[in-house]
């Protein structure tokens, strides 16, 4: 890849980023106080992160039972542990062990 | 100048030190798949690095390699990258309600940087307000295991064999995971949204007409319905709100 392409392209996309970011935060800073908005903004973390884990995951592999084993070791995990290192790792761990199975 | 009887900012920075580790150890064990990505892409390791440490973004990087290494255009770069970190708006929409208004306006924009699934949700797990401080420490920390992650994917990308590459494939979901679930445990009604955001992502990527409809277009569709929804059937009072006694 050509650098003349990939280093404009690369500080438009940063720009562009930054901005999604930090607009709301510097518009954003009076304490909203309407109640559906401020539900709203509490739920959506979890929406998004629900919408990019399932059913990515289970394709992410070349097997797909291997994506299934990785998504039931990252419940367990998450479930007991609530640790972010131990969870990625055991769905890791997952996928190489079921990999060897199937 | 600060009257706080509250805990300084070194404290907080320390602080998310340590809540920044498992994160950092999270986003290598990521960003080395990323790296991978960069390497097959024809990025070098510089580059890689530079996006990583100025982006700190998974899904938003990933789009980033699949534009560069298809020639996208400027046009095509900007909108992508806006739906693809859409969610990044919300977060910090969120996340600037529990900025307290006493601080002042440069932390904003440092903050804003911090906006990432994980470091977002970490911030949101803090009670009451939450010092820019604390995000800093965190951010520091997770951005080197990110960007190092990168570099080396970048480097040792042909070494490793496919089966470690492919098990790698899976960490950023598991990131993902140890946000939501430990949340779903604590409150129902988290639970029940993420068995229904699940189950409505499935159906989206599944069904005729609805399936091509792009990956970036479905995560922002399916959050505003289904938080919107959420919000109105049980909206929640929050005791974070703070108590600003001027």
């Amino acid at each position: 890849m050509k650098a003349s392409y990939v280093w404009p392209s690369l500080l438009l996309m940063i720009l562009v980023i930054y901005s999604v970011r930090m607009l709301p935060m510097v518009l954003l800073r009076r304490n909203i106080t309407n109640r559906f908005i401020r539900s709203f903004l509490y739920y959506v973390p979890y929406v998004t992160l629900s919408v990019m884990t399932f059913p990515a995951i289970i394709r992410a592999t070349d097997d797909i039972r291997c994506g299934f084993a990785a998504l039931a070791a990252g419940l367990v995990t998450a479930w007991v542990f609530q640790d972010l290192f131990i969870v990625a790792l055991s769905c890791c761990a997952a996928v190489l062990l079921t990999g060897f199975i199937f | 100048m600060k009257q706080k009887t509250e805990k300084t900012g070194s404290e907080w920075l320390r602080q998310g030190f340590r809540a920044g580790i498992p994160i950092c150890l999270g986003y290598f064990a990521v960003a080395i798949a990323l790296g991978i990505n960069c390497r097959n892409a024809g990025m070098s390791a510089l580059q890689s690095g530079v996006m990583s440490v100025f982006m700190l973004a998974s899904a938003g990087e990933f789009a980033a390699v699949t534009l560069l290494s298809t020639g996208a255009g400027a046009l095509e770069m900007i909108v992508t990258t806006i739906i693809v970190n859409l969610r990044y708006l919300l977060m910090g929409a969120a996340l600037s309600q529990k900025v307290s208004s006493r601080e002042r306006l440069i932390h904003r924009f440092g903050m804003s940087y911090c906006i990432t699934d994980e470091l977002f949700g970490l911030c949101a797990s803090v009670e009451g307000k939450v010092s820019p401080w604390y995000a800093y420490g965190a951010a520091i920390i997770a951005a080197a295991g990110w960007t190092g992650g990168t570099v080396l994917g970048v480097v040792i990308g042909s070494v490793l064999p496919h089966f470690i590459v492919d098990a790698l494939s899976v960490s950023l979901y598991g990131m993902f995971l140890a946000v939501i679930i430990p949340a779903a445990r604590k409150t129902r009604a988290i639970a029940l949204i993420v068995v229904i955001s699940m189950a409505a992502s499935l159906a989206m990527s599944e069904m005729p007409v609805l399936k091509d409809i792009s990956s970036g277009f479905r995560i922002i569709i399916l959050t505003i319905v289904i938080a919107g929804a959420a919000a109105i059937v049980r909206p929640v009072d929050e005791p974070d709100t703070e108590s600003e006694v001027d």
